[in-house]
């Protein structure tokens, strides 16, 4: 039975959404008793349970559940706090991909886990196999002051399109597409299979600057451009060309050279440019682009919800941070200005000192739908940074919203400072883990515990992954570290200069690996030689880019304990 | 009979439960110490067959054969770091897994 949705800003089941995904669950049903009775053998299994999000990792199944470009209802988290406590362990971990793991499920109650979510429209569909997986988008969307169009339609349109695309089920490899609609990136479009920016022509026409070929994993790559102006009407026949090159052409001999970054690499920008056009002119593009009356059903869910005309600045935000530091501290780290006077857009951190980067209790869970309900219109976003945002929060709220989220432990204030750490699960539940990486997080974080040197730092990405798959994006991070078994032994790779906006960089190796207790001397030489460089609030991949790799390789000292200083200041060299 | 490097255990994935185990001679044990080692190949082969035989009847997936030493009881602890994760249970988590009921 559906849980009555309640007035929401974003897309709504219909019917066949419903239906779809209804019937996908007793398919699965029977799939799984034909598992157990063993009519079906793992290996025949072992696909279809992928198909539906269901992993067996390193001591136990795993269930990773899509949350189409990373926003829900206060609804469907309050399920997620149901599931965490009925079926799993009490919590569940929010992912780089915008989704949220439970890593504890059993096999015989994951169909009755998939009702749950089929009853507040929800699934874990193409969030596993060689398919186009749940379209990520910025977290901002709709909200964001620099924003010229929602990518959320587009982000719901492609949705729908590839879900069960009978052509693009058992692609070459798996294929992953985020969606911008800002000036700024927030969405690491250029790291993506496919990057979709909203941008508008000469004329003032909207439409998609295309990327395509970006990817992280063992060899990354920054996306190309491979349309800089796609009309919005062409979206689904161009996704359509594209996807048929790929498919036609991306490597199936090597699983580690099969993602489209690698072909498009192998057969150079302009050929395969002129095989996606040429694709794209013979298709009959009408019978493939989405109908307008659906582009404009669509659309018209994610309209604007009806916003009060407030003052832009809140006199009683002001009276509360002048007399509450750490409040003052939260609104000037953990908020971001809004595209509506009078209203803020709140990031929740999932990121507690010496925490679990993007773990929730049901607790937490239920709180935040409870303060979503009270505070932002019932709605939520998941950030592929592995927070929770808030997108339509009143100033006027913010104290109140403050002492609830300080209540339950969901107010730390280091959004996007050093110890906001994207961190995959590693070895701790990973099964293609090759070493654990929450460990590493947690031992920075402690180590940066102190809020004004985390804000003396400024805003500073470290992403640590526990394999070469890169899940946690750590090519990406102004300070990535990779995990990887050297000698039987845990061993940690830093690379410095990585950047997931519009500038994308790779980052780059900065020496040999280092021991799991050398990490957290080394990230501290390694702000120390920034802060000793920075110009005035230059921030650190600004200033790796001006001062060169090579200042920075006097960090690296291995086998060589060092005490933290006194006074941690003193490491900034005359800040 | 053949002797070999490390002494071996056989593990694997319950199939319904999705939990760690490890075959003890005569059935399947949540806990490692009760796995027997094989020490020679004709043992080896020997949990082969098991665990061929334990897949085939669909009450394990995920079979994996690992080097293990043996402690002063006789007790197997495996050698690598993820095996020795996969006895205990998520080392960020101590209150999950098979450490929280050991």
């Amino acid at each position: 039975m559906n849980i009555p949705v309640t007035p929401q800003h974003f897309y709504t089941y219909d019917e066949f959404d419903a239906a779809f995904v209804r019937t996908r669950v007793a398919e699965f049903r029977e799939q799984v008793q034909r598992r157990l009775s063993g009519a079906l053998t793992e290996e025949e299994f072992r696909p279809l349970r992928l198909m539906n999000g269901l992993y067996l990792q390193l001591h136990a199944y795993m269930l990773r559940i899509a949350v189409p470009y990373g926003t829900l209802s206060s609804t469907q988290m309050r399920q997620f706090a149901h599931i965490a406590d009925k079926w799993d362990k009490g919590y569940g971990h929010f992912t780089t991909r915008q989704n949220i793991q439970f890593n504890w499920p059993k096999l015989v109650d994951v169909p009755d886990i998939l009702d749950a979510l089929a009853d507040v429209n929800m699934h874990a569909i193409q969030t596993s196999g060689n398919c186009i997986r749940n379209v990520t988008a910025d977290h901002f969307s709709g909200v964001a002051a620099d924003e010229i169009a929602d990518p959320r339609p587009t982000a719901e349109l492609i949705r729908q399109w590839s879900s069960n695309h009978p052509e693009f089920s058992f692609l070459p490899r798996k294929f992953k597409v985020a969606v911008s609609g800002a000036a700024h990136d927030r969405a690491a479009t250029r790291v993506h299979d496919v990057g979709l920016r909203v941008v508008q022509n000469e004329v003032g026409e909207i439409g998609y600057e295309v990327l395509a070929g970006g990817g992280l994993g063992r060899t990354p790559m920054v996306g190309h451009i491979v349309r800089e102006f796609l009309p919005k009407a062409d979206l689904l026949p161009y996704m359509e060309a594209l996807m048929r090159v790929y498919n036609s052409y991306g490597r199936r001999d090597n699983k580690f050279k099969a993602r489209i970054k690698i072909l498009v690499h192998e057969t150079g920008l302009d050929e395969i440019r002129e095989q996606i056009e040429a694709e794209f002119e013979s298709l009959d593009k009408a019978a493939i682009a989405a109908d307008p009356a659906e582009i404009a059903r669509i659309e018209a869910q994610f309209a604007p919800p009806p916003y009060e005309t407030l003052p832009d600045v809140s006199e009683s935000v002001k009276k509360a941070k002048a007399a509450n530091t750490e409040f003052a501290r939260f609104v000037d780290i953990n908020t971001a200005t809004h595209k509506q006077p009078g209203y803020t857009i709140v990031t929740v951190s999932l990121k507690p000192i010496g925490g679990v980067p993007g773990d929730a209790t049901a607790a937490q869970m239920g709180v935040l739908a409870d303060v979503a309900d009270k505070y932002s219109l019932s709605e939520l976003r998941v950030s592929h940074e592995q927070n929770i945002v808030l997108p339509y929060v009143k100033k006027d709220d913010l104290f109140a919203l403050w002492q609830e989220l300080k209540a339950a432990d969901l107010a730390t204030s280091n959004a996007s400072l050093i110890t906001d750490i994207i961190a995959c699960p590693g070895m701790d539940y990973c099964s293609l883990a090759t070493v654990r990486s929450i460990p590493i997080a947690q031992a920075i974080s402690e180590r940066f515990a102190d809020l004004d040197r985390q804000r003396l730092i400024g805003k500073l990405g470290i992403k640590i992954s526990g394999c070469i798959n890169a899940c946690g994006h750590h090519h990406v991070a102004g300070i990535g570290i990779l995990g990887l078994e050297k000698s039987g032994e845990e061993s940690y790779q830093i690379t410095l200069g990585g950047d997931p906006t519009l500038s994308a960089s790779i980052g780059e190796r900065l020496g040999p690996g280092l021991r799991a207790d050398e990490v957290p001397d080394t990230i501290e030489r390694i702000v120390g030689v920034y802060l000793a460089h920075r110009d005035l609030d230059e921030d650190f991949i600004h200033t790796y880019r001006r001062i060169g790799h090579d200042a920075f390789k006097s960090a690296l000292v291995t086998g060589t304990p060092r005490m933290p200083a006194a006074n941690p200041l003193d490491q900034g060299g005359g800040i | 009979m053949a002797r070999i490097k490390h002494p071996k255990i056989l593990t694997a994935s319950d199939l319904t439960q999705g939990d760690v185990i490890f075959f003890t001679g005569t059935g399947w044990s949540r806990h490692h110490l009760d796995a027997k080692p094989a020490q020679t190949d004709a043992e080896i082969a020997a949990l082969e067959a098991q665990a061929k035989a334990d897949v085939a009847a669909n009450r394990i997936l995920d079979v994996q054969i690992i080097d293990v030493a043996l402690r002063e009881d006789g007790k197997p602890e495996p050698i690598h770091y993820r095996e020795r994760l996969r006895t205990l249970g998520p080392s960020v988590r101590r209150d999950l897994g098979k450490q929280a009921n050991p």
